[in-house]
């Protein structure tokens, strides 16, 4: 901290203590309040904040969250400490206040939010970018997501210092990536296919087969990789196979563990070192959290879009375990519900399903034309008291999370 | 079925196994029973029977949707209008072929209801390019085929649209209909007063879009906007004949069933009133987002 110049040093305190504040009050977690005063003072505090630091930048639509904590804790085998927005905060505010509260850690892992990208990477230099995935989110205020990565290969392009770790799987962000000098491209699996049925590169349709994806017109086709996701196992570079066996559920976050294993391998920690590590996450900013909660354990998944919908799915217990959706419509969930319609819910079929959230009634229009049976409540104690069995999974899109979280008690 | 799209799908419950791929484990038919919860009765949707299948007009064929293009024109949930006019025509006891055609394949010609959906500004231009070069659908629409378009795909079925910078793109000119880009986005709750002559409720919908939409003397304005920005000139949509298109995106037929069921008359005839449970949902989510925007 001593080689900042007084005024990032006064904005640094600045936001420390608007932080500490916000934290004491109850009225958030202090993760974004400090960053936007800092900011205020002293415009330029990012970059004063990030210079002299190793920084690996984390976006994506789905899985940044997750992905960050997971290189964090890969980098702690590295013995140093690692300064990271971990609740999500991760616009530029939200990036100043985490790197501002470990002013003396040699290593930042930041989630950045997909839009912020290029003036994020002009301003801390990282060391390495990993872009995850780019899929329909949130489209009412975000932007098509063409364009999105349109405006990351420009700004990858001029990045010549850093290395892209980047999901080759992914058509989308295979072109965007397509431009930085440096790629390690990892097989990290895609599920969701909806949008990217077409070139990036000239619009033709896009083919598959198990080797993956090829344009049969302009011939723009999937990379070859250096890190490949294998069924629950992880191949590095050097041909090596090691099981991921992780405490965190699902196909999507073993992609995210592989990603997180191909950013430490640049840091040189090896698999060995790191992967221990990421077994020991067993939640993320209360997703996948269990709870106890009238003597049920609930268990607690976020799912934003679509393509998050369809991988929450694959970590529900097995049928006929109980299901709870939650679904609300406010300005950071998007205010448009017809990303419902293209969920196929009948996946549920089987189980029973609970349904709740201030736009429970457009999930209700959505499973009846799917002919999935389901019951109305009213939240998450409703629900529970309902449930027949011992348990309880919940899948909510992000306010309605968060009001259940809320009423949960947030456990970490 | 085979003869459309080359192919092959088992006969019974057609639009099911079309509408979405194959899911590992879904049986054929699960007989899943809600009815052991505890609960309020009203709170609570399981399956309604059918009405008959003598309500429907004498209608002996399969109704045959064809969504055109989901691989370039499905941004925001258009798939939901394909399982809405699916749903309310098996509901009456038609059967339905459900056929997705992605832009390398060829429009069928026999389609009963065209499907087009919104789309990004690139996908827009090269359906429009394919659409006119492979001339299925404009064959079909002339042909007095019912096609129910929206957005990007209502753009699309006019003489010109705006592309990424706004120049002039070619469309198919089936409506009689001029789209341009408007000078700021318009994004929110629509709600607009149909032509009374279509005998359609109040639409109530979403829109994010900047495009802006002049209306020729060969088409009529669908609605008229009382929230929102639709055309952009007060009116919302356009329609000639039985080719409709609006603003309202992805799924308009969840929220306007009677919209969806104008579709299905134009094919089928009359059409027999559903149970009133069966509509239940449905007129529930009309009332609750009239009234979200004080409609």
């Amino acid at each position: 901290m001593g080689k900042l110049p007084l005024r990032a040093r006064l904005a640094t305190s600045l936001s420390g203590a608007a932080g500490r504040v916000s934290r004491m009050t109850g009225r958030g977690d202090g993760s974004v309040i400090g960053g936007v005063l800092g900011l205020r003072v002293e415009p330029e505090l990012l970059r004063l904040l990030a210079a002299d630091r190793q920084v690996v930048l984390v976006t994506g639509t789905n899985g940044k969250t997750t992905t960050t904590r997971l290189i964090t804790a890969a980098l702690g085998a590295l013995g140093q400490d690692v300064a990271s927005n971990a609740f999500g905060a991760n616009m530029e505010a939200g990036l100043a206040s985490a790197l501002g509260r470990s002013p003396d850690a040699p290593y930042a892992v930041l989630e950045t939010d997909e839009r912020y990208l290029p003036a994020v990477i002009e301003a801390t230099q990282p060391r390495v970018v990993v872009l995850l995935n780019l899929s329909r989110d949130q489209m009412d205020r975000a932007a098509e997501i063409w364009l999105t990565a349109r405006r990351w290969r420009q700004a990858l392009a001029d990045a010549d210092g850093c290395v892209v770790v980047a999901n080759a799987d992914d058509p989308l962000i295979a072109w965007a990536a397509a431009t930085a000098p440096r790629v390690t491209w990892v097989a990290a699996g895609q599920r969701w296919h909806e949008d990217s049925w077409c070139c990036p590169e000239c619009g033709s349709h896009l083919r598959r087969d198990e080797l993956g994806w090829r344009c049969g017109e302009c011939g723009f086709s999937r990379p070859s990789t250096r890190w490949v996701l294998s069924d629950d196992s992880v191949i590095d570079d050097s041909g090596q196979v090691r099981e991921l066996a992780l405490s965190l559920p699902g196909r999507a976050n073993a992609s995210n563990a592989v990603i997180a294993l191909a950013v430490a391998g640049h840091f040189g920690a090896t698999v060995d070192q790191a992967l221990p590590r990421l077994r020991e996450v067993k939640s993320v900013a209360g997703r996948y959290t269990q709870v106890q909660r009238q003597g049920r354990l609930v268990r607690l998944l976020l799912a934003k879009n679509p393509a998050g919908w369809l991988e929450a799915f694959d970590v529900l217990a097995p049928i006929p375990a109980p299901v709870l959706l939650a679904v609300n419509a406010q300005t950071p969930d998007g205010k448009d519900t017809s990303w419902l319609w293209d969920v196929d819910y009948r996946i549920l079929l089987g189980r029973p399903v609970y349904v709740t959230g201030e736009r429970r009634i457009d999930l209700a229009v959505r499973l009846e034309a799917d002919q999935v049976p389901f019951e109305l409540v009213d939240g998450i104690d409703d629900a529970v008291s309902q449930v027949g069995g011992s348990e309880l999974d919940v899948i909510a899109n992000y306010t309605a999370f968060q009001q259940i979280r809320a009423i949960v008690g947030r456990t970490e | 079925m085979t003869d459309l799209v080359g192919r092959h799908a088992a006969p019974e419950d057609l639009a099911e196994t079309l509408i979405f791929p194959a899911q590992d484990g879904m049986a054929a038919d699960l007989g899943v029973d809600a009815g052991g919860h505890h609960g309020h009765r009203d709170m609570r949707y399981t399956e309604p029977a059918p009405v008959a299948r003598a309500h429907t007009a004498g209608r002996t064929s399969a109704v045959r949707l064809v969504w055109v293009y989901p691989d370039l024109l499905s941004t925001y949930g258009d798939r939901g209008n394909l399982l809405v006019l699916t749903r309310r025509a098996k509901l009456r006891g038609m059967e339905v072929e459900a056929i997705e055609v992605n832009s390398d394949q060829p429009v069928p010609r026999q389609g009963d209801i065209y499907l087009l959906g919104g789309g990004e500004d690139l996908p827009q231009i090269l359906a429009a390019h394919r659409l006119r070069i492979d001339g299925g659908l404009a064959a079909a629409a002339n042909q007095g085929s019912v096609v129910f378009a929206v957005c990007a795909g209502y753009q699309v079925l006019g003489h010109t649209f705006g592309g990424v910078e706004g120049e002039r793109v070619e469309g198919l000119g089936v409506l009689d209909i001029t789209s341009g880009r408007g000078d700021r986005r318009g994004v929110g709750e629509l709600v607009a007063d149909v032509d009374p002559a279509l005998s359609v409720p109040r639409f109530t919908g979403f829109e994010n879009h900047q495009g802006v939409t002049r209306i020729g003397p060969g088409a009529r304005p669908l609605a008229r906007v009382t929230l929102g920005v639709g055309n952009g000139d007060g009116t919302e949509g356009a329609y000639a004949g039985k080719i409709l298109g609006t603003y309202m995106h992805g799924p308009a037929l969840a929220r306007n069933p009677g919209l969806a069921d104008l579709l299905l008359t134009w094919v089928a005839g009359r059409l027999a009133p559903l149970d009133p449970e069966a509509e239940e949902w449905a007129s529930q989510l009309r009332a609750e987002r009239l009234a979200a925007v004080g409609g």
